[in-house]
């Protein structure tokens, strides 16, 4: 069991690797890299060593498929029996005690944890791989890896955590370490825009957050008596009856604005295409595979909180399964109009993070964790092959219809990844992204949200088109890049400027014209592929494993969430649809582009330019939140504020001051004048009139201290006398 | 064992500093280094008796006062020499006694105009008297006496080596402050008169006052004196509306005087509240609570929105002052063993932070000659250390967990929830929703500045200037600090565990009723049940009457 129960191993070497990384990185051989690599890596072998020892735990107390269905059952019970074993692996310690309370931390290990811990350990170990060559010569390189360590370790934190408290640490850590990453390049203004951006973004929805963590603590006090964040504990206070459900529905409301603000979903989702400016093997690791889907693995953690809040067994429609739903379709018509490679995936990954989101909503939870474990893949596969074609076919842009285009003769390996993990997204037979996506549509039927049904087959075939544009731009026709025959020279932006004088020497050399990445950028991306090309397989219909390893084991009085949880049966009808819908949107796309349909609508249609004006414009939500809501607080409601502050409150204070020393002065000349004279002196220094003796001005002063104090024993006595 | 150490402890703390003073009085003004030496010496021995302390404190009796001592002092009033710690003082003189060091370090050459080394560190030793002194005082007049000495060398260091606005700012200061102090010193006056503590009479003794918890006071009567004392430590907090003296002695103030103004002097208010206020008169504070609460949310926006409006570097960190002492105040509004040890977490953390943030405010004019936002930018290209050390204080100040800032943040929101003392529980989740939009707000205005001061370039006239970046004498005055910072975000029980039983006994207890977070049956609280039944009494006196 020593993976198990040594799993906090997983979090802490990266962890440690980061304080070793940023104390020793500049003065070893390879700049912190070989450290990062290796804790990582470490990591990842302990990561699959618990993935391993999980499922031989799942598989000894489930037997043979036949006493494995009766020990399921008796394991509800709670009574001995197969399923019994099956529960969490759960350790913890004190943290701190407040008001009495020993508050812990802890790993809760089971199914969900150590697939997100293999996934985010394998990915991070790739992208680690891949930065050697795509960070070389970077002016932070060490930095780069410290940071990528400590979001290793960060995310990791995370996923183990067994309370809401420990994971909402994690949480907020990972948004720190996007926001120095996505500010790598800071010297650039739209750089550290855009990292503001994502954290003060994302911070809106952790109002839900702060506040949801707070409740969740409150819902297990009202069930058991004492107050804790303790995620069993709360999993199973959410449907006790002396709970309440107003309380239940505030926490998953409070939740659910979290996983809005986190997993980009509408309408906070503006931050992840702007989160672009990182480098883009960040963009991989953090907006794509793994801390964007921070927010699904919270909704999946305490998925008990959000089937009884917001009645999610009941059918119809709910706030999770709409956003969901509202966020595939407009993240995906948004990925129409970018020009930008790494925004096409961005906004792919936001309708994406959409399906997993609205399969919570519609109770479908394996869908839902089976979705984000395959999307992991081929979106991380995706954004590092367009990190592949800046950095080797198009002199570091990303813009598809100046810089790109015809490349798959060039780079052939990064064409066929590439298409691997577009055909895998797209939902292609037999692709990961087909088995996950089609569960999830064909659970949003099952579970009576007919609705998101149409919604999951309409963004499917969304996603096949805005992809094939994507493939098309880059790899087909003509290339467009500064190095074509008879292209103007294009002077584009370096994205990073080497500090290394030698090494950009040999960098210009290469890239005088389109060339296949080296081995460091191709392995990761070859792997990814297989991954993109065989993970689905786990729920193969009658196979079924993911479901039997990686299915949560939800309290007792949840019966009825194991039921929808429970993945409805293969539907050949709808998986057909779905291809069907897919390769209609590919053939579509392509003949336009291949110039076999009318061109130029949207210049043509008036109605049609305004809708791609509308979608080109984001919905107009950065002009609302940039210009109206922040411009609006940094300007006119704080300067307002502040004008209040000194010319109001402020004067107050100043005509007090004046209004004494008027007092001061009748009393003087008026009632005593041979009064003491430094009174007035003392007092005038109050408006600044006078210079700097300290020993005339303290005499001043402690005459006004006496006036004061006379005032205020007079008034107060007064006051004593009157109430009492 | 009781040793000669024991009943010498707290007076070597308070009153090292005292000695330091009058040495550095008599040597010449030319002796500088004998001067500087004198003055680290006794702030390295100062902080050597709070070690000491620490060490010889029993941490499985923290709600008991320790290292208690009592002479007679002033017998016609029956005011004692009185002082004494538990879980609530120690963590404030371990504060005080380690940032007074570290401001001396800091000092060491960077004395401001017009220079005087000798005048500076005497104002800063008898600082540090008044600050340590408040803290340990359990007698109300020794309070008021350390309370006040604290304003005179602080006046003097804003007044004397101050910026530019320095006469209005130092002036403006310090009669904000005294006309709190004098409400203050009434209401101490009519706790004296009104109260009458049984089988003792009238006393100053906090211990015995707080026993008594307002017996024989008629509900008006506490609410006035409770205004009174309100009026003293909001005014020091600063609470909104009596902030404006805070944002124009910090732009003024010399560094470490800002470091100690925001570190320690804005704690005292605080402290008042937790150690005097609350104890002493628990059912006017039951009354007041939903006001100091409002006042406290209504800080925390205004406190930000203060920020974002702010031209000059420094001016915004005392703006975000208000801010965050607002979320200190509401957890102590919350009448809850867990919003109080939050405040009291968030006390230090903040003292840490903002602390931090002045240091490197100051350095910052030092090098550019300016704390314009707008002249400022790319530090991270000229000075990256120093660059990255104020990267880690704005994460560490907007709440981040992981560092110290968070823990005083959190507890205090979460406290909300369900406030003590039968508050109205809608009103105060009211103000848990605008203490959490509030959280956003400050991450807005210090990633703002963040990004003003640190990222991007240089502008073109500081492209060529000639900065030093982190010198070896801030790095030693800095480096504790930032690890302290680590420390108690990793782990909050160094302070929680200290705080915890002396807060449920001694501040929250009369305040419990079953909708608050629960205490824990292993609780040990000597003389609880004599506070428990007096608070009934009351009570029941005060339906009655």
């Amino acid at each position: 069991m020593f993976f198990l129960d040594k799993a906090w191993l997983i979090p802490l070497l990266p962890a440690l690797s980061f304080v070793v990384i940023l104390l020793f990185g500049k003065r070893m051989p390879r700049h912190g890299s070989e450290v990062g690599i290796f804790s990582v890596g470490a990591s990842f072998v302990l990561a699959c060593g618990a993935l391993i020892r999980w499922i031989m735990r799942v598989q000894d107390a489930k037997g043979g498929t036949a006493l494995g269905a009766l020990g399921r059952s008796i394991g509800h019970l709670g009574a001995e029996g197969g399923e019994a074993q099956v529960l969490p692996v759960l350790h913890h310690l004190t943290w701190f005690q407040n008001g009495g309370v020993r508050l812990t931390v802890g790993i809760q290990i089971d199914g969900l944890a150590v697939l997100v811990m293999f996934v985010v350990t394998l990915i991070s170990l790739l992208v680690h791989v891949y930065s050697l060559e795509y960070m070389r010569g970077d002016r932070r390189f060490t930095y780069f890896y410290a940071a990528l360590s400590l979001f290793t370790a960060s995310m990791l934190l995370l996923v183990v955590a067994d309370n809401t408290l420990q994971l909402l640490v994690g949480w907020e850590l990972v948004g720190m370490c996007s926001f120095m990453l996505i500010g790598h390049w800071w010297e650039e203004k739209p750089n550290s825009d855009a990292a503001v951006k994502a954290f003060l973004t994302t911070r809106t929805g952790d109002i839900g957050l702060l506040t949801g963590v707070i409740m969740t603590f409150f819902i297990v006090q009202r069930a058991t008596g004492v107050g804790s964040f303790n995620i069993v504990a709360l999993n199973s206070a959410a449907s006790n009856p002396k709970v309440g459900h107003t309380l239940v529905l505030w926490c998953a409301a409070a939740l659910l604005l979290a996983i809005v603000g986190k997993s980009g979903q509408f309408p906070l989702h503006t931050w992840l295409p702007d989160a672009m400016a990182g480098p883009t093997p960040v963009s991989a690791l953090i907006h794509a595979a793994t801390m964007v889907v921070a927010g699904v693995y919270l909704g999946a953690r305490v998925f008990p909180v959000f089937f009884n809040g917001f009645s999610i067994g009941a059918g119809g429609i709910n706030p999770m399964a709409a956003i969901g739903g509202i966020t595939v379709l407009i993240g995906a018509a948004l990925a129409f109009v970018q020009d930008d490679i790494k925004k096409v995936l961005a906004y792919s990954t936001i309708s994406q993070l959409g399906y997993m989101v609205m399969a919570l909503g519609v109770g479908a939870w394996t869908a839902a964790v089976f979705h984000l474990f395959t999307h992991a893949f081929f979106k991380a596969d995706l954004f590092l092959g367009a990190g592949s074609v800046s950095h080797s076919g198009s002199h570091h842009s990303f813009d598809m219809k100046t810089d790109m285009g015809g490349l798959r003769k060039y780079m052939p390996q990064t064409y066929k990844t590439f298409v691997i993990g577009t055909l895998a997204l797209s939902g292609v037979f037999p692709l990961a992204g087909f088995w996950s996506k089609d569960e999830i549509i064909a659970n949003a039927g099952h579970n009576d949200y007919k609705l998101f049904l149409v919604v999951g087959l309409v963004g499917a075939f969304m996603t096949a088109a805005y992809m094939a544009r994507c493939v098309y731009l880059t790899f087909h026709g003509e290339y467009r890049g500064a190095h074509a025959p008879h292209a103007i020279p294009h002077v584009d932006e370096a994205e990073h400027d080497p500090i290394d004088t030698e090494a950009s020497v040999e960098h210009d050399a290469e890239v005088h014209s389109p060339h296949e990445s080296n081995r460091l950028i191709t392995t990761p991306l070859w792997v990814l592929s297989f991954f993109a090309v065989f993970a689905g397989f786990l729920n193969f219909p009658h196979f079924d494993k993911f479901e039997k390893w990686f299915t949560p084991h939800f309290p007792p009085a949840f019966a009825d969430i194991s039921t929808l949880a429970n993945p409805a049966a293969f539907n050949v009808f709808l998986a057909i649809s779905s291809v069907a819908l897919a390769l209609v949107a590919f053939g579509t796309v392509w003949a336009y582009y291949e110039g076999k349909l009318p061109q130029g609508l949207s210049e043509r249609n008036a109605l049609a330019g305004k809708g791609k004006k509308f979608l080109v414009n984001k919905y107009y939500l950065d002009y609302l939140y940039e210009k109206v809501v922040v411009d609006g607080i940094k300007g006119p409601i704080a300067s307002g504020v502040y004008w209040f502050n000194q010319n109001v409150i402020d004067n107050v204070l100043n005509y007090t001051g004046k209004g004494a020393q008027a007092l001061g002065r009748f009393t003087y000349t008026v009632i005593d004048q041979k009064g003491v004279d430094g009174l007035v002196n003392g007092l005038g220094t109050l408006t600044g009139e006078s210079g700097s003796e300290v020993s005339k001005l303290q005499t001043g002063r402690l005459q006004f201290y006496a006036l004061m104090l006379v005032a205020a024993v007079v008034i107060f006595a007064g006051a004593l006398w009157i109430f009492t | 064992m009781h040793t000669w150490f024991d009943s010498w402890a707290l007076t070597l703390v308070v009153f090292i500093p005292a000695i330091g003073a009058v040495i550095t009085m008599l040597i010449p003004r030319e002796e500088e280094e004998a001067i500087k030496w004198t003055a680290l010496l006794s702030t390295l021995a100062t902080l050597g008796a709070t070690i000491a302390t620490m060490a010889r404190f029993d941490y499985g009796k923290t709600s008991t006062l320790q290292f208690s001592v009592t002479k007679n002092w002033i017998d016609v009033i029956n005011s004692h020499y009185h002082v004494a710690v538990d879980g609530i003082s120690l963590p404030m003189i371990a504060l005080t006694s380690f940032i007074s060091l570290l401001c001396v370090v800091y000092s060491w050459n960077h004395f401001p105009e017009p220079h005087n080394p000798k005048a500076f560190l005497a104002l800063l030793l008898v600082l540090e008297v008044g600050l340590n002194g408040t803290f340990v005082a359990q007698d109300l007049i020794l309070f008021f006496v350390f309370f006040e000495i604290v304003l005179l060398p602080m006046f003097f260091m804003i007044g004397v080596w101050g910026g530019p606005n320095r006469e209005y700012a130092s002036i403006k200061f310090f009669l904000f402050t005294l006309f709190g102090s004098a409400l203050m010193l009434l209401s101490f006056l009519a706790l004296y008169f009104k109260v009458d503590v049984p089988g003792v009479g009238h006393t100053f003794d906090m211990v015995l006052l707080s026993h008594a918890a307002g017996a024989g006071l008629v509900h008006s009567t506490q609410l006035i004196i409770f205004g009174g004392m309100f009026v003293g430590f909001a005014i020091k907090v600063p609470m909104f509306p009596f902030h404006t003296w805070l944002p124009d002695a910090h732009t003024e103030a010399p560094t470490v005087g800002s470091v100690l103004l925001a570190s320690i002097m804005l704690k005292l208010g605080a402290y008042g509240f937790i150690r005097i206020a609350l104890p002493i008169l628990p059912e006017a504070a039951k009354s007041w609570a939903p006001w100091i609460g409002l006042l406290s949310v209504i800080g925390i926006i205004y406190g930000a929105l203060g920020c974002l409006a702010q031209k000059d570097m420094k001016r915004l960190i005392a703006f975000s002052s208000v801010a965050h002492m607002g979320f200190i105040m509401l957890g102590i509004a919350t009448l809850t063993t867990f919003g109080i040890n939050a405040a009291i977490f968030g006390m230090v953390a903040h003292g840490l932070i903002t602390g931090m943030l002045f240091f490197i405010a100051g350095s910052i004019q030092h090098n550019y000659g300016t704390r314009e936002l707008s002249r400022l930018g790319g530090l991270l290209k000229s000075a990256p250390k120093m660059g990255w050390i104020l990267g880690f204080c704005v994460m560490a100040s907007l709440g981040l967990p992981g560092l110290a800032g968070f823990w005083g943040e959190f507890p205090a929101v979460l406290s909300t929830f369900n406030p003590g003392g039968n508050l109205s529980q809608p009103l105060f989740r009211t103000y848990m929703v605008v203490a959490a939009i509030g959280t956003v707000l400050a991450a807005g205005y210090l990633l703002w500045m963040l990004q003003k001061v640190a990222f991007g370039v240089p502008k073109p006239e500081f492209a060529d200037a000639h900065l030093h970046d982190v010198s070896s004498f801030e790095w030693t005055a800095w480096v504790p600090i930032l690890l302290l910072i680590v420390a108690l975000g990793i782990f909050p029980n160094l302070i929680f565990r200290v705080t915890d039983d002396a807060v449920a006994c001694q501040t929250a207890a009369p305040f419990v009723s079953k909708t608050t977070t629960p205490v824990s049956p292993s609780l040990k609280c000597p003389g609880a049940p004599a506070t428990a039944q007096v608070t009934a009494k009351v009570t029941a006196d005060g339906s009655g009457g």
